[in-house]
């Protein structure tokens, strides 16, 4: 899984260096496939996407284009409902209802559940191998602050993945101000600089 | 009587925009949704919501580059007002599906006589993806349809069964066009006012769903 909402919050020096190394075959999580010359979009350029799990990807015309030439899958799925999925992971918690896509074909294979008389689609947890996320400034500890709307799925992929790899634009040698971190380290395995 | 796209655009946001009350939180689709902001009368306290994560988006940041860490749900950088406030997505997704948005305003590719909206695909030729729309659709407590009332083509958007993939089931209350406004009841479309530029045959004739019509009609 990697972070990011289209261009903001992605941390891009990583992503540069999984192309580097063509580490492909990968099933990517994320909010968007961004645009082909950026970020997560860089992925899907160099074809090194097999799979991805995306609520959007009208802002890459190469992802399309794969998709419809049968060289990636795509997964669609509603943006509060990936959001709450990998948080579900991350929580420890089995799955949820929600009546987001009720009625649509998001529905369709899945269980449904009536609360009260009303129609909820059930949702299992999705976590990953390895997440890869953005700050703004870390600490040694990998306490995170993440500026402005870059905390976008950066916040709950932290809590999702097997191995979690930050990569922030500052690094500080002193702890950040405990009410001031966004991200707690304890989430974090690697930092990347 | 021909009206220019832009005309069409300006009528639906403006109209849209005296929908607004004190105190409302916004959300807006991208495109022609977008410029309902455009015509909030000043002294209304309203606030915007953005998928990406942040209350009190503003003006597009046009000081070379703007702060790439600040974007609308565009990606765009944007200055920010007054008392904004930023989340992650989680948090974005508990105020829209939570019932915390008041109104959304949203395009769409048709809207049907129950209440149906189809607005995220088509089928083989266009799959941009539903990103935020099906979660904003169910979740805010008015879903408003700003569109203009037919195709390029001149074919009805309004039918009476949205034969195009659904974004959600039963969850319109009002469609905004440059023709006319309809609420979304019960019992189906109820024309609720015309464009005074449109005769009551021409919207009839745009239209693809039956359309429930009030004696006290005003046009």
């Amino acid at each position: 899984m990697v972070g990011g909402f289209l261009r903001c919050g992605s941390p891009v020096k990583v992503i540069d260096e999984i192309i580097k190394e063509k580490i492909g075959d990968l099933t990517l999580i994320a909010n968007d496939t961004s645009l082909p010359d950026f970020d997560r979009g860089k992925l899907i350029t160099n074809k090194l996407v097999k799979k991805a799990i995306v609520t959007h990807i009208g802002t890459n015309p190469e992802t399309v284009r794969q998709m419809n030439a049968g060289e990636i899958e795509v997964e669609l799925t509603p943006m509060g409902t990936l959001v709450e999925k990998i948080r579900a992971a991350g929580a420890g918690i089995g799955g949820f209802l929600t009546p987001t896509g009720v009625g649509t074909i998001v529905e369709n294979g899945k269980q449904t559940m009536e609360v009260d008389g009303k129609k909820y689609i059930f949702e299992k947890p999705l976590s990953a191998e390895v997440a890869i996320i953005y700050a703004t400034k870390a600490d040694k500890l990998g306490n995170a602050f993440l500026e402005g709307t870059t905390r976008n799925f950066n916040t709950v992929m932290a809590t999702a993945a097997k191995t979690v790899i930050l990569e922030p634009e500052e690094i500080v040698d002193e702890p950040l101000d405990p009410t001031q971190i966004i991200i707690p380290g304890i989430f974090v395995d690697y930092i990347a600089c | 009587m021909e009206l220019t796209k832009e005309q069409c655009r300006e009528i639906i946001a403006r109209r849209i925009a005296k929908e607004l009350k004190d105190g409302d939180v916004i959300s807006l689709g991208i495109g022609l949704p977008t410029e309902v902001a455009n015509y909030i009368p000043k002294d209304l306290q309203v606030y915007f919501q953005s998928e990406n994560g942040m209350i009190g988006g503003g003006e597009r940041d046009f000081e070379a580059p703007g702060n790439a860490h600040i974007t609308n749900a565009g990606g765009i950088p944007v200055k920010i007002r007054p008392g904004a406030v930023f989340f992650d997505t989680l948090t974005s997704f508990a105020i829209i599906r939570g019932g915390h948005v008041n109104t959304t305003v949203l395009g769409a590719l048709q809207v049907d006589s129950h209440g149906n909206l189809a607005n995220w695909m088509i089928p083989g030729a266009f799959v941009p993806g539903m990103g935020g729309a099906m979660d904003l659709t169910v979740g805010a407590k008015k879903v408003i349809i700003a569109m203009e009332h037919t195709t390029n083509k001149g074919e009805p958007r309004i039918v009476q069964d949205c034969t195009l993939p659904l974004t959600a089931a039963h969850e319109v209350d009002m469609i905004v066009t440059e023709r006319c406004v309809i609420d979304v009841v019960p019992e189906g479309l109820l024309l609720k006012e015309i464009n005074p530029n449109f005769t009551l045959e021409e919207v009839l004739e745009s239209t693809g769903a039956r359309l429930i019509i009030p004696k006290n009609l005003v046009a």
